[in-house]
């Protein structure tokens, strides 16, 4: 597998994103770094253990911080054979070996694999020290971690460019001298039970009008808090969301007590959630600091003892 | 790492969203008011709480949290659980306290956003 992707990254006609991944990546993104060290004094047979219980089939043999050597099943078969499997691993080991550093780029590292035909290479960094152990196991899930990453990526802006062109389809394709796409929830006040599910729901209808994931995510957060703060704070309201040409504005309405002072209101930390709404979690005194933050605009407006209007905006194009 | 890994690192117990495991956790935050949460909880993010009723799953909804951590062994509310499976949110209980669970994420690698 890793030979052959060697083979095709040298191929110029068609050079595929995997093949310039080798490039990019480095051998110290894909090795695997807990690496099961052995010390030149312990025996071959404490070795053979080693791997077993490891399931390994080789490691690096490392004295003072320094590789010496590597011991591999071949290194202990021999031992085997020859009946010196008491003998320290320093005898057995092969002390001839070859590395890679962690900055090389993956690339290098399987022209080695290719050239020298080792199963595994201890990996090291400029100072000489052992950072890592990377096989052709390793270099093929690194390259499917970063595909994968890559593929989700993608994913996402796909579905973002292919849904506002939904939206203002719509638009473009329907005649009328005033369009109006609204949706209305009730909310019940003085519960926190049922608390949520409008803005869920909107979100919902919203997503599947083709609204792009990070402006429903605004709107989802922010038409919450305002429904949590109808539930926690008045005696009911209603929610209407209206989807215009330019965007989606949302009207937030309740029936009293309203509010004194709107700009203390607006204060972040300012509170006044009763004990019932704070054990819940809510009372932060960050609610209308959200909406402010994920709205395009904002426009809050009380009078006591008729209800507060709140009005937000937010724009397809932001 | 992904939940699964944390799972079985910290010997959590999944209660709800068990379909949902295979999610990368790219971030960590510890907090009880939901405000903050919604303020500030990242993508991707792994969210400690010790709230137990339905609004936390609306909460890592909304912000698209890759799930959430009950300490304490504190039991989620039947309506929570309900609600978890119908968002796709995994949550999870561990016994460990707040500071103590939050601690050894971090030290497993799992960071939280840098201050903004
Ligand atoms: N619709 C409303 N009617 C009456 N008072 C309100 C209304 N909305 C907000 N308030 C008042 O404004 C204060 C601040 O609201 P905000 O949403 O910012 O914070 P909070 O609800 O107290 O806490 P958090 O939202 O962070 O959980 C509330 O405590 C409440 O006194
Ligand atoms: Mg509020």
């Amino acid at each position: 597998m890793a030979q052959d992707l060697k083979r095709r990254a040298g191929d110029d006609d068609r050079v595929t994103r995997t093949q310039e991944m080798l490039y990019e990546l480095t051998v110290g993104e894909v090795m695997s770094d807990n690496v099961v060290t052995v010390h030149p004094d312990q025996t071959m047979s404490e070795i053979r253990i080693l791997m077993r219980d490891n399931r390994i089939s080789g490691a690096p043999v490392v004295e003072n911080g320094k590789l010496v050597g590597m011991i591999s099943i071949e290194d202990l078969i021999n031992a085997l054979l020859e009946k010196r499997i008491d003998v320290p691993i320093r005898e057995g080991m092969t002390t001839d070996v070859d590395c890679l550093y962690s900055d090389e780029s993956l690339v290098h590292c399987i022209a080695k694999f290719y050239r020298l035909g080792h199963t595994r290479y201890p990996v090291l960094n400029r100072k000489g020290e052992l950072e890592g152990i990377i096989t052709k196991g390793n270099i093929v899930e690194g390259l499917l971690r970063k595909l994968e990453i890559e593929y989700e990526q993608t994913e996402t802006k796909v579905s973002a460019a292919r849904q506002r062109p939904a939206m203002r389809k719509f638009f473009e394709d329907v005649f009328a001298d005033e369009i109006s796409f609204t949706f209305k929830y009730n909310i019940v006040g003085q519960t926190l039970q049922h608390a949520g599910t409008a803005a869920s729901e909107l979100k919902n209808a919203l997503k599947k009008l083709g609204v792009c994931p990070p402006l429903l995510r605004r709107i989802g957060v922010a038409v919450y808090e305002a429904e949590i703060n109808l539930a926690s704070y008045t005696q009911g309201g209603e929610i209407r969301a209206t989807i215009e040409k330019w965007g989606v504005s949302v009207e937030v309405l309740d029936s009293g007590p309203g509010i004194l002072d709107v700009e203390q209101a607006l204060q972040p930390g300012y509170s006044t959630a009763p004990d019932w709404v704070r054990e819940l979690g809510f009372g932060a005194g960050m609610g209308l600091v959200n909406i402010k933050k994920c709205s395009d605009e904002m426009d809050f407006t009380s009078s006591v003892p008729e209800g507060t209007h709140l009005t937000m905006r937010f724009y397809f194009t932001s | 790492m992904d939940l699964n890994a944390l799972i079985k690192e910290f010997g959590l117990d999944v209660k709800a969203g068990a379909a949902h495991l295979d999610r990368e956790v790219t971030g960590g935050y510890a907090s009880d008011l939901l405000s903050d949460v919604l303020a500030h909880g990242g993508e991707g993010s792994i969210w400690v709480t010790l709230h137990i009723h339905h609004n936390i799953v609306a909460v890592a909804s909304h912000k698209g949290l890759a799930g959430i951590i009950l300490v304490q062994g504190r039991q989620p509310d039947q309506d929570t659980l309900a609600k978890a499976e119908k968002e796709e949110i995994p949550v999870m209980v561990s016994d460990l306290s707040a500071f103590e669970l939050v601690g050894r994420l971090y030290k497993a690698g799992i960071r939280g956003a840098q201050a903004d």
